[in-house]
């Protein structure tokens, strides 16, 4: 049995790290390589010019505008998205109270968790060109039409929403939050349903309120849970290229208007693809991967808590 | 329990206390014991949510039926006739095509993905040998790495794999297929890896006592035995691969005129949207979008229960 242990080792193992060496690992690498010159991409030549990418970076307004959207989508995905999951899932878990002191979720809790997980399997494009509808700037547009509807807008004068430098982002916000909530409410909802229900019903007992039960049971018991969410969310909050770069105006990779929704990865792949500087990209790659790395080490040294068992 | 419930036999219970005491009894007849009114309110925001969700789901599926001038006039005019020509034009404008280019790619990068990856995660799971934590490591680091610290470099890469042989280069399926696979990997492994190590060694021992190769244990026994882990990560890994929208806008681009068109579905709705702009077919976009959404719709109404569980067992791991 033993004698044909390691051809069997090295058979199972060889095409699968070969892959991933050659198509992961070895591009991560050399892209902090390519950061240090002034390769174009579409030529062979390279020069090493050393940090001078990273101080360039730093000089470029329009960069500087990006890291500081990334870094508000940072704060306000996660927390918008956390939060609102978290109100739902302890609506539909705990929210309905029988009258003999039992702990319930409300009616109809299964359907409203199949209906508000849908976005999720919806795929990006789908939900760019939707909400390229929703937000259309004339009454045709779902949200313009709901508010002229509701008397709330001037017909004459329709909210400009995407093309609006100072909504443009928030509106980018809003289809992430729409389509983020329903996956955390059921990571949550797993999370509370594992929590022991006589946890709940000797709170009750005791007097407890709905409000109390949340934050004195519910929140402590389901901290690792919403830890992970965060870190999740973070990521999420460095990517976003699809939607942004999709929905928002800018003839290469959205960012519009003048820079006013532009993002960290718009930007990388406008300077890549476009405008032909793989070098200065690969610096930009570098940054992201950076903010990536800080974050999670930050999230998890700043959420960890002592863990409660149950 | 409903609001009503709530409303009429609740008795004001011992844990509202001093609260409902303070109340006007007015009040708190018709609320019972307060949680009515959170009950409304609960339910209030849940079926405002709801609708945000469904209300412009439906909306798109009824713009197919409408004519460009209707979609354009008012977001609330109904269908005035139920042509269905919108979905003819959306289809010979590609839908079938990238939809076919997706299922392709799909096919080959989820076999890839689950055999290379539950091997992998089997082998350095339940084997020792030299240098087993330095790989698992190196499996794990990529996870948490973003995909366009690789980018610049991977265009690149699979070009010069294209010199090996076309099938292999860009806008190749081959090509596209290899690098789902390859960036679906780490976490594949990472999940597999401690759901190989919870199964219990005594059925594999014993099929090994009876002369089974190392291969045969594998297939015959410990994947059907940690079937519920292959589904997580394996509905986990056809969502991440359906929404991926930046790996083929890079590597999947048309090199030349000659070049056959294969956009997957997302890339190509993408165009249908631009191309719909200009011409103004808003019904056949929102045909387009209604004809790729809807296998989805059944897919997941069928499985939900499991795409459910799955995913957030995979995210939790």
């Amino acid at each position: 049995m033993r004698h044909k242990k390691y051809p069997f080792i090295v058979g199972f193992l060889i095409v699968p790290v070969a892959l991933y060496v050659l198509l992961v690992i070895w591009p991560y690498v050399q892209t902090f390589g390519y950061s240090l010159t002034d390769w174009s991409g579409a030529s062979q030549q390279m020069n090493f010019i050393g940090l001078r990418n990273y101080t360039s970076l730093f000089g470029d307004s329009v960069f500087v505008t990006a890291l500081e959207h990334n870094l508000l989508l940072l704060i306000v995905l996660p927390l918008a998205t956390i939060l609102l999951a978290l109100f739902f899932a302890f609506m539909l878990n705990v929210g309905g109270r029988g009258g003999t002191g039992g702990v319930k979720g409300v009616r109809g809790a299964g359907f409203y968790k199949v209906v508000f997980f849908f976005p999720q399997v919806l795929s990006v494009a789908i939900l760019s060109v939707l909400f390229q509808g929703v937000y259309r700037t004339d009454q045709g547009g779902l949200l313009n039409g709901v508010l002229v509807k509701l008397g709330l807008e001037d017909p004459n004068k329709p909210l400009q929403w995407l093309a609006d430098p100072n909504w443009g982002l928030w509106c980018v916000i809003g289809v992430l939050i729409w389509s983020g909530v329903g996956f955390y409410l059921v990571l949550f909802s797993a999370a509370m349903q594992a929590v022991p229900k006589d946890i709940y019903e000797a709170a009750l007992l005791d007097g407890a309120g709905r409000g109390q039960t949340f934050f004195k049971i519910t929140l402590p018991l389901l901290w690792e849970t919403i830890q992970t969410a965060w870190v999740y969310l973070a990521i999420a909050a460095m990517d976003c290229f699809a939607l942004v770069s999709t929905m928002t105006p800018g003839s290469y990779y959205g960012g519009g208007p003048d820079h006013h929704s532009e993002i960290l990865a718009t930007l990388l792949m406008r300077n890549f693809i476009t405008y032909g500087k793989a070098g200065y990209a690969c610096a930009m790659g570098v940054v992201i991967f950076f903010i990536t790395l800080i974050l999670s080490v930050i999230s998890l040294r700043v959420t960890r808590r002592e863990q409660i068992e149950f | 329990m409903s609001t009503h419930t709530d409303a009429t036999t609740t008795v004001p219970a011992p844990r509202e206390g001093g609260a409902s005491a303070s109340r006007k009894p007015t009040a708190a007849q018709r609320f019972g014991d307060g949680g009515g009114i959170l009950n409304v309110f609960s339910h209030g925001f849940l079926v405002l949510w709801a609708v945000m969700i469904i209300g412009p789901l439906i909306w798109i599926v009824l713009g197919s039926f409408k004519s460009n001038a209707q979609i354009g006039g008012s977001a609330w005019s109904w269908p005035t006739s139920w042509h269905f020509d919108a979905f003819s034009r959306a289809w010979d404008k590609g839908i079938g095509g990238f939809f076919a280019n997706t299922l392709i790619v799909l096919a080959g990068s989820l076999t890839l993905t689950m055999l290379l990856g539950a091997m992998a995660a089997y082998v350095l799971a339940r084997y020792e040998f030299r240098g087993n934590r330095t790989i698992y490591y190196f499996f794990v680091a990529g996870a948490m790495f973003p995909v366009y610290l690789a980018l610049v470099p991977l265009f690149f890469m699979v070009k010069n794999l294209g010199q090996i042989s076309p099938l292999l280069g860009l806008n190749s399926y081959l090509g596209l297929i290899l690098v789902y696979t390859a960036y679906s990997l780490p976490f594949t492994v990472f999940f597999l890896y401690a759901f190989f190590r919870s199964l219990p060694t005594a059925v594999h021992e014993a099929a090994m006592i009876d002369g089974c190769s190392h291969t045969r244990a594998f297939f015959q026994v410990m994947v059907p035995m940690a079937k519920s882990g292959l589904i997580s990560v394996f509905i986990f890994n056809v969502l991440g691969q359906w929404n991926q929208y930046l790996l083929p806008v890079t590597l999947m681009q048309q090199q030349s005129g000659s070049d056959p068109d294969r956009s997957m579905l997302a890339q190509g709705l993408m165009n249908l949207a631009v191309q719909s702009g200009y011409a103004s077919d808003f019904p056949g976009l929102f045909a387009g979008m209604t004809i790729a959404m809807l296998p989805v719709l059944v897919v997941y109404l069928s499985f939900q229960k499991q795409v459910q569980a799955g995913l957030t067992s995979a995210t939790l791991k």
